[in-house]
């Protein structure tokens, strides 16, 4: 048996769909709340909700694909706390804005 | 209290849990990294719930439809924020060797998911919706 060593247990693309599936769910709930910025009408309040969903939906992504490109090895390093701590600060950034946009 | 100024250095400084122990063996780490960003879809889907509660339910009294919204959006909120503190603990933990943390926050997030959605039975009963 050649060829690049690999993981038996397919861990490295398991972890790799996993960040797939939780930017789908991302771009989903960035959706509605672009959505819910621009049903209010578009207002400059609006606007600002529009593009500061858009940023925390940009902010993942970023944070999804240095982490996916990060995984393509056999046996990846751990994930690294800033990372994490970037991808949890997106996610509250639009748990916040929907907060806001509901007033 | 030592534990919990422990706890708050890593959130400010998680660099420093390199520090500490031995690598893990990497398929350890990664079943940890998948973990929690299952408890991140949690949260997505919480707060999407919240964002879906108040768009498509136009007809709810603004209150109970606000309170719901932000009942949602919170649980998701928190639910993040313990993601990240536990995939640190866990990854200190795995560090060192030891046991793995205990958590409640499972059984306390199903009470909250368990009392939306009695609120939301008691609110269609009665119906309140649509006024």
């Amino acid at each position: 048996m050649t060829g690049p060593v690999r993981d038996p247990g397919l861990q490295p693309e398991r972890t790799r769909l996993a960040w797939r599936r939780t930017t789908l769910a991302c771009t989903v709930v960035a959706v509605l709340g672009v959505r819910q910025a621009l049903v209010g009408g578009a207002t400059g309040a609006g606007a600002l909700a529009v593009a500061a969903s858009l940023l925390a939906w940009l902010g993942f992504l970023a944070v999804a694909h240095r982490r996916v490109t990060g995984m393509g090895t056999a046996r990846p390093a751990p994930l690294p706390p800033r990372l994490a701590l970037a991808a949890v600060a997106c996610t509250v950034a639009l748990a916040v804005f929907a907060a806001a946009t509901l007033f | 209290m030592s534990d919990f100024t422990r706890g708050l250095r890593l959130w400010f400084a998680p660099e420093r849990i390199r520090e500490e122990g031995d690598t893990p063996d990497y398929r350890f780490s990664l079943a940890n990294e998948r973990t929690f960003l299952a408890w991140i879809r949690t949260a997505l889907a919480l707060i999407g719930g919240g964002f879906a509660v108040d768009q498509f339910l136009p007809g709810l009294a603004w209150g109970i439809r606000a309170g719901l919204a932000l009942g949602l959006l919170a649980a998701g909120v928190l639910c993040a924020l313990r993601a990240v503190g536990h995939w640190v603990r866990c990854e200190r933990a795995m560090r060192r060797g030891e046991d793995l943390p205990a958590s409640r926050f499972p059984a306390l997030l199903s009470l909250v998911v368990a009392l939306v959605a009695v609120a939301m039975v008691v609110v269609v009963v009665f119906g309140w919706e649509g006024r």
